[in-house]
């Protein structure tokens, strides 16, 4: 804490009033900022300021700030959740800005996920992919057999686990320049995919998602690789892959 | 819904993507060998060869596929441009891309545009004349006989006709009274009996030396062949090992050697071709 110190930023912020109305990118003076805050304490600071002066404090989703559900997200100077890698908006700290910054904030582009208020975007398009097929139907009327009574080969069961790590944040589609959703998809696809629990359904599940993808309006994937470097969770490409081969198997039974 | 999957997804797009390029990189390979007879053979063989890939049904059927490959890929291709365009209607007022990707991996239709303009120019410029052009060159040799120099058409069953005696035409044989003339373009009829006595090759070699040593636009046409290799290359450095992923091939395994050998793949056939255009304008005799 001895090295924190105070910067004065200057930032630049979409805002938007709701949905309909036309954004534009707004200009912001913000002074005393301690470079111990976080990314989103800077944009709390910034609000009591804006509401002092009786205007209108910028929205942007958060809830956990500890990088765990998701829900920020922030398109900071041209990449998603910031300068550093593997992390979300929320672990993202001051220190990494430096005295008379101007620092670019916008909300995640993409066509399936459209602004709701200045950098709050509807993320709801993921939740639809989910319900087209991301779970397992299991019967639990009271007998239910416990999930360590299937045995699962410890690579299997570490892949699956490294596949459920991804947050659903959307940096993935954010970041890719076609706005393409594969990572998410191939990451809930492949979750399921690499268990005993999941392969029942595997051909459905793949099928659906990815036609209930294709529908929100995401981009196709063209392997740049930016999602894998830009996400906080460090969803590996090796998922999408894992997508289109269970796509392929399934298209062809 | 399974079949309409494998048609109209965005990873049923990539799946033909993948295939049609991969194909297409073969087909590269094989090209490469042929126009390398260029530097490392003589007239006859390149015209030969030449010949054999436009008359064996087996290399015309692969043709066809290369035809229908570079379509498809290139439809294909502005389809999934197009969309994904659409797919992000407003863009960022600040974008750092190239802090997680590759600058061909951005560009892949740039530059395959660009080799799209590259392969009308490359077939309008050879491939047509093979196919279509009337007035087609058919090879001759100059030998030297007692002291007197005299022009010879080489024939396909390894025999040769005098020039001087070969008429352009039925109607020229006629009036000169040649004893031969050409028919069907490479062909050589006995004029009194019309009877097919040999065919000739087209002369592909010099057509292709011409256009790399002309005086007016020789050096541009080469530099311009370079420029568009490089682009190839850039397209191939993310395109060789992309389309190994799209088709699911992703393990720690084989990913890291396949990324090797794109890059190989992408770098080496690329200059391998452009140098035979600079060796013709510079050194060729």
């Amino acid at each position: 804490m001895s090295s924190a110190k105070n910067i004065n930023i200057n930032l630049k912020i979409w805002r938007q009033k709701n949905a309909k109305a036309k954004g534009s990118m707004e200009t912001y003076k913000l002074d005393n900022v301690s470079t111990a805050s976080s990314f989103l304490e800077m944009l709390d600071q910034l609000n009591e300021q804006l509401i002092n002066d009786k205007k209108e404090p910028v929205a942007f989703d958060h809830d956990c700030r500890e990088g765990i559900c998701g829900m920020c997200s922030l398109y900071i100077n041209g990449r998603a959740h910031g300068p550093d890698t593997g992390t979300t908006t929320c672990q993202l700290h001051m220190r990494k800005f430096n005295d008379g910054d101007t620092i670019f904030i916008e909300p995640w582009r993409s066509k399936a996920f459209p602004v709701v208020k200045d950098l709050v975007v509807d993320r709801s398009a993921f939740d639809r992919i989910q319900q087209a097929g991301g779970f397992v139907s299991v019967n639990t009327s009271g007998n239910t057999i416990d999930a360590n009574a299937t045995p699962i080969p410890k690579q299997d069961a570490d892949k699956a686990f490294e596949a459920a790590a991804c947050i659903g944040c959307g940096a993935c589609v954010a970041t890719c320049k076609n706005g393409s959703a594969m990572l998410f998809v191939g990451a809930k696809v492949s979750q399921y995919a690499l268990l005993p629990q999941g392969k029942v359904e595997a051909s459905q599940r793949v099928l659906n998602m990815v036609r209930q993808m294709d529908e929100e309006g995401f981009g196709n994937c063209t392997n740049t690789g930016a999602c894998e470097v830009e996400c906080p969770k460090g969803i590996s490409l090796e998922n999408i892959a894992r997508m289109n081969r269970e796509f392929l198997k399934a298209s062809i039974k | 819904m399974a079949k309409s999957a494998l048609l109209k997804s965005s990873i049923a797009k990539k799946y033909w993507m993948a295939l049609t390029g991969l194909f297409l990189c073969l087909f590269l390979a094989g090209h490469l060998a042929g126009n390398l007879q260029l530097i490392f053979s003589d007239a006859l063989h390149f015209n030969q060869y030449a010949l054999f890939m436009t008359s064996n049904p087996a290399v015309k059927l692969l043709s066809y596929l290369t035809y229908i490959s570079i379509l498809f890929h290139a439809v294909d291709g502005f389809l999934l441009t197009y969309q994904n365009i659409k797919a992000r209607p407003i863009g960022y007022a600040k974008n750092n891309p190239s802090k997680n990707s590759s600058i061909s991996s951005r560009n892949m239709a740039v530059l395959g545009t660009l080799i799209l303009v590259f392969i009308v120019t490359h077939m309008v410029n050879f491939w047509a004349k093979m196919h279509f052009d009337e007035n087609m060159p058919l090879q001759t040799i100059t030998v030297e006989a007692m002291g007197q120099k005299q022009e010879l058409y080489l024939t396909t069953n390894e025999g040769y006709m005098p020039v001087a005696q070969v008429a352009k035409s039925y109607e020229d044989a006629t009036k000169t009274g040649a004893q031969s003339y050409i028919a069907n373009r490479t062909e050589f009829y006995n004029t009194q009996a019309k009877v097919k006595i040999g065919e000739g090759y087209k002369d592909l070699h010099k057509i292709t030396v011409a256009f790399f040593k002309d005086a007016k636009f020789g050096l541009i046409a080469t530099i311009l062949y370079v420029i568009a290799m490089a682009v190839l290359a850039f397209h191939l450095l993310h395109g060789f090992s992309s389309a190994f992923q799209s088709l699911g091939l992703n393990n720690p395994n084989w990913t890291p050697k396949i990324k090797f050998f794109g890059a190989a793949f992408a770098i080496i056939v690329p200059i391998l071709f452009a140098i035979i255009p600079v060796y013709i304008h510079f050194f060729l005799k």
